[in-house]
């Protein structure tokens, strides 16, 4: 079979190719198109198309393993995990390992991925055009190359790193016996050489030239987790030493000769356009080039950019309205109430047994509505985006988590030919979903791609466009609000039995709703409707809220039942034998059930997440004037297997503090049409002084690969809030904590009430 | 109007207006970009830089008030700590540590420990707490008390 025929061929998923380099090296790519559209949509954020990984390996001459990384580096440690897993699979020496975020969208434009890939070298023959063709292919399928759903070990890493590692194993085992002709079965690899009982050796760089002329093997065999010697171990990662001497590009950071910088004066209301506006007193202004006329704004370029932000502050825009200065948190609460109150358009999530029969039967119905509000991501790097127009191409420079779709969209809105669209990806300051960008159909809002496009085109200079942190506060793509119904039915002993759950809106993923326990009908179902405030994935995306609402239920049902939290949820896990196993080990870690200082209690929550179960235990007090204070949260995760214990510990704190602040303090409201929000001093972030200690475990099931970068934040709000109820009585069903009056003052008065 | 300083030792005279803060002078003026610019209104420390020693969030500090003065920012810290390597102790510590992970906010958070470090050799938690007000927004906070007390325990 060609390699065109197998690219032809839809039913094959995997792709090895393999040549050599001048000089003596090899280079071996992989591509796994992964799995189906739907099996997207459930698992992942992206969820449009197939996605097509490649994975490349390059041997030098000097015996060093460059290993090309499809991903982005946001200091989640994928970009050093996933060459973990490919040097553990060809048993590489890890000290002569080099990864590489991985250049792809280059390659598109001027049809030579490989000669980009390898710094110039002569692309041996065999790959002219398949490198091409298997990205090409990609391309039709998607502009996208996404660092988002968590998947960038369990679905690259597993699918495309480790058997492009093994593959190249494979190859240079079977040179070396070639060459020493020997059966291939006699010859061992490790530490980036091959050797033969009788004495004979030789290292990658020799045997490359020799395993370039082989053909890949078609399924190579993998290692078993007992022989690893690089995964598992706490291994450093390669983007921090540049993070500590301030070397490190972001996107902010890029400088072009004959840079302009822009600002953008936004309409203050979503919705509005700009009518008019006099440029004649900004020009006058110093260092002031231009101004450019955008959706909802004008962009004002000059040579500094705080020339270009005190210029767009003064800047008179007329800014039509379109209605939708009307919109409050009140106008959009009261219309998620309306729309959950037609049972009609409800959609199915999950619909198990028979939920009327359930509740009928029920000896007693709880009921509760739970909210969440909008949040911002509040990346610490301002949200920028760098690009140089002339003629009919263009090069962009900026931080990304999807160069490919990054670099289509500009194309797009600059109306350019991808092709001769030229991406830059530099590191982020920060993702959490805000660096995905726009795609028609899932949340299409204008963003700062789309305006650097649009300002690109209209300069006759490299412009960097950045964000003020209040433009980045007050437009961002916001995680959504939803609320949440509850109504469950419980049998005499007060276990749930039938569980009546209806929201609006719906997040991916699917399941983010589902509850793991034992309870035999379930009718779960959402509303959906359009909101003019635009959207986005927010880290862990739709279990940052479902996660909050079941657990924090939960955690009502098991005092209605006069039942400890952790010994409640026990009992309707015991057909979930991983869950039980994370739970109990975190109530072990955590010391649940043991005395504590005074005025301390603990919360308890679970959450599958990614295909990753974590369990934590926050341990809580609050102060006479309702201050709550988090000192300790204990985690315990089963991902399957760990690739790199360190990042993946640092994975789990990092989540649960961003968590933490949006439990505590996370709240975007609108009012008039508009973020009420607009820096850090009123959309407060949680400090060293705030932060809890944390102690994270976890458990190796070997279960499939789950994700490490979201699954860290969705339990914490529930634990939290779990907690609170224990010390003041106060059941928080909205978050954040802040909007709550927890002194015991206002808890007595509530009883009062009562 | 023209504002004479040092950064990192070396002079410079520049003609710029008196109320650009001095974060836009490093950054876009002088090409210095590891100060981060991180919300404008001095709430966040990603721009922190020494002046005279003392760390200043230069977002919000207008040049003219570093007339005549000595800057030092991230790309001049190890130089100026005196350290015989590339990379100052509390530099190393943060690699040892494997503290950064977006790593945007850590020059600001490397200038302001390596400020209170100087005052304090070994500040306790509280201290720590008080003085330490960065925003870090991957949640490194425990990664950087533990690196602190590395240092203050050396």
């Amino acid at each position: 079979m060609t390699i065109k025929d197998k690219l032809m061929n839809p039913s094959r998923r995997q792709l090895i190719v393999a040549g050599g380099l001048a000089g003596g090296g090899l280079l071996l790519g992989y591509t796994f198109s992964g799995p189906s559209r739907n099996e997207m949509a459930q698992a992942d954020v992206s969820g449009k198309g197939e996605q097509v990984l490649a994975t490349w390996i390059k041997i030098s001459p000097d015996n060093t393993t460059t290993i090309y990384v499809p991903h982005s580096e946001m200091g989640q440690g994928a970009i050093t995990a996933l060459a973990m897993m490919a040097a553990e699979e060809m048993e590489a020496d890890w000290t002569l390992v080099h990864p590489e975020q991985a250049p792809a969208e280059q390659a598109f434009a001027n049809e030579s991925l490989a000669l980009n890939f390898t710094d110039g070298v002569v692309i041996p023959r065999m790959l002219e055009g398949v490198t091409d063709a298997v990205f090409l292919k990609a391309m039709q399928f998607m502009h996208a190359q996404i660092t988002g759903g968590s998947s960038s070990v369990r679905m690259t890493g597993e699918h495309g790193m480790r058997p492009a590692g093994a593959a190249a194993k494979d190859m240079l085992i079977r040179a070396a016996a070639k060459r020493w002709n020997v059966p291939a079965s006699e010859c061992v690899a490790k530490l980036s050489k091959v050797s033969h009982p009788s004495g004979k050796s030789a290292t990658y760089a020799e045997l490359a030239s020799t395993a370039a002329e082989l053909s890949p093997p078609s399924h190579p065999v993998l290692k078993a987790k007992a022989d690893y010697t690089i995964v598992g171990q706490p291994t450093q990662r390669f983007d921090i030493p540049g993070k500590v001497d301030g070397s490190t590009l972001y996107g902010i950071d890029v400088r072009r000769p004959g840079q302009l910088y822009a600002a953008i004066k936004f309409a203050p209301t979503f919705g509005s356009e700009v009518v008019s506006y006099d440029e004649a007193p900004i020009l006058k202004r110093r260092g002031v080039k231009q101004l450019v006329k955008l959706p909802g704004g004008v962009a004002v370029i000059a040579d500094n950019f705080w020339r270009a932000k005190q210029a767009a502050a003064a800047l008179e825009v007329k800014f039509d309205t379109k209605g939708h200065e009307k919109l409050s948190m009140a106008t959009l609460y009261a219309a998620q109430d309306a729309a959950l109150a037609d049972e009609g358009k409800s959609k199915k999530d999950v619909e198990r047994g028979d939920i009327d029969a359930g509740l009928a039967k029920a000896a007693k119905i709880m009921q509760a509505t739970y909210r969440v509000p909008f949040l911002a991501h509040a990346c610490m790097e301002p949200m920028n985006c760098t690009a140089y127009v002339q003629g009919d191409k263009a090069e962009v420079w900026t931080g990304t988590q999807d160069a490919l779709g990054t670099r289509a969209r500009f194309a797009k809105i600059a109306g350019l030919d991808f092709e001769n669209v030229t991406l830059h990806p530099l590191m982020l300051g920060g993702g959490f979903g805000r660096r995905i960008p726009v795609r028609p159909g899932f949340f299409d809002f204008p963003s700062e791609i789309d305006f650097a496009a649009l300002i690109a085109k209209e300069v006759d200079a490299p412009v960097q466009l950045l964000y003020t942190r209040e433009d980045d506060i007050q437009h961002d793509t916001y995680r959504i609000a939803v609320t949440s119904n509850f109504k469950v039915g419980l049998d005499d002993k007060g276990q749930p039995i039938a569980w009546h759950n209806r929201y609006m809106l719906k997040d991916d993923p699917a399941g983010a709703a589902h509850i793991p326990y034992g309870v035999p009908d379930q009718s779960i179902r959402y509303l959906e409707g359009q909101t003019i405030v635009p959207r986005g994935p927010w880290r862990s995306v739709a279990h940052s809220q479902h996660t909050f609402f079941t657990e924090s239920f939960m955690d009502e049902l098991a005092h209605n039942a006069g039942t400890d939290p952790y010994e409640f949820r026990h009992a309707l896990l015991k057909d979930q034998p991983r869950h039980l196993a994370v739970l109990e080990m975190v109530a072990e870690k955590s010391g649940w059930g043991k005395p504590l200082p005074k005025g301390r209690a603990r919360g308890i929550a679970i959450q599958e997440a990614f295909k990753t179960i974590v369990a934590e235990v926050a341990e809580v007090s609050v102060s006479d004037s309702g201050e709550v204070k988090v000192h300790h949260v204990t985690a315990v995760v089963d991902c399957g297997n760990v690739i790199n214990p360190d990042t993946a510990t640092r994975q789990v704190e990092s989540g649960i503090i961003f968590g933490l602040t949006a439990a505590m303090y996370g709240e975007i409201s609108i009012a008039d049409g508009a973020v009420e929000q607009s820096n850090f001093p009123d959309y407060a972030m949680i400090k060293l002084a705030d932060a809890p200690s944390i102690d994270v475990h976890f458990i190796e099931s070997g279960a499939p690969l789950g994700g490490m970068g979201e699954p860290g934040t969705p339990p914490i709000a529930a634990a939290v809030s779990n907690a609170v109820f224990t010390i003041t009585g106060k059941r928080v069903r909205e978050l954040p904590l802040k909007n709550h009056d927890l002194t015991p003052l206002a808890h007595k008065m509530a009883q009062a009430a009562e | 109007m023209s504002v004479t300083f040092k950064v990192n030792g070396v002079s410079h005279t520049l003609d710029v207006e008196l109320e650009m803060p001095l974060l836009w002078v490093l950054r876009n003026e002088l090409g210095l970009t590891g100060t981060k610019f991180g919300c404008g209104v001095a709430a966040c420390g990603a721009c922190t830089v020494h002046l005279n020693g003392e760390p200043v969030r230069s977002c919000s500090l207008p040049v003219v008030a570093a007339e005549n003065g000595e800057i030092i920012t991230i790309e001049g810290l190890a130089v100026a700590s005196g350290a015989a390597e590339k990379l100052a102790p509390i530099q190393a510590a943060w690699i040892e540590h494997q503290v950064p992970q977006c790593g945007y906010c850590q020059s600001g958070m490397l200038m302001a420990v390596s400020a209170l470090l100087k005052e304090n050799p070994n500040p306790s938690d509280a201290e720590i707490d008080d003085s330490i007000t960065n925003v870090c927004r991957c949640g490194t906070y425990p990664r950087i008390r533990a690196a602190i007390h590395s240092l203050s325990n050396a």
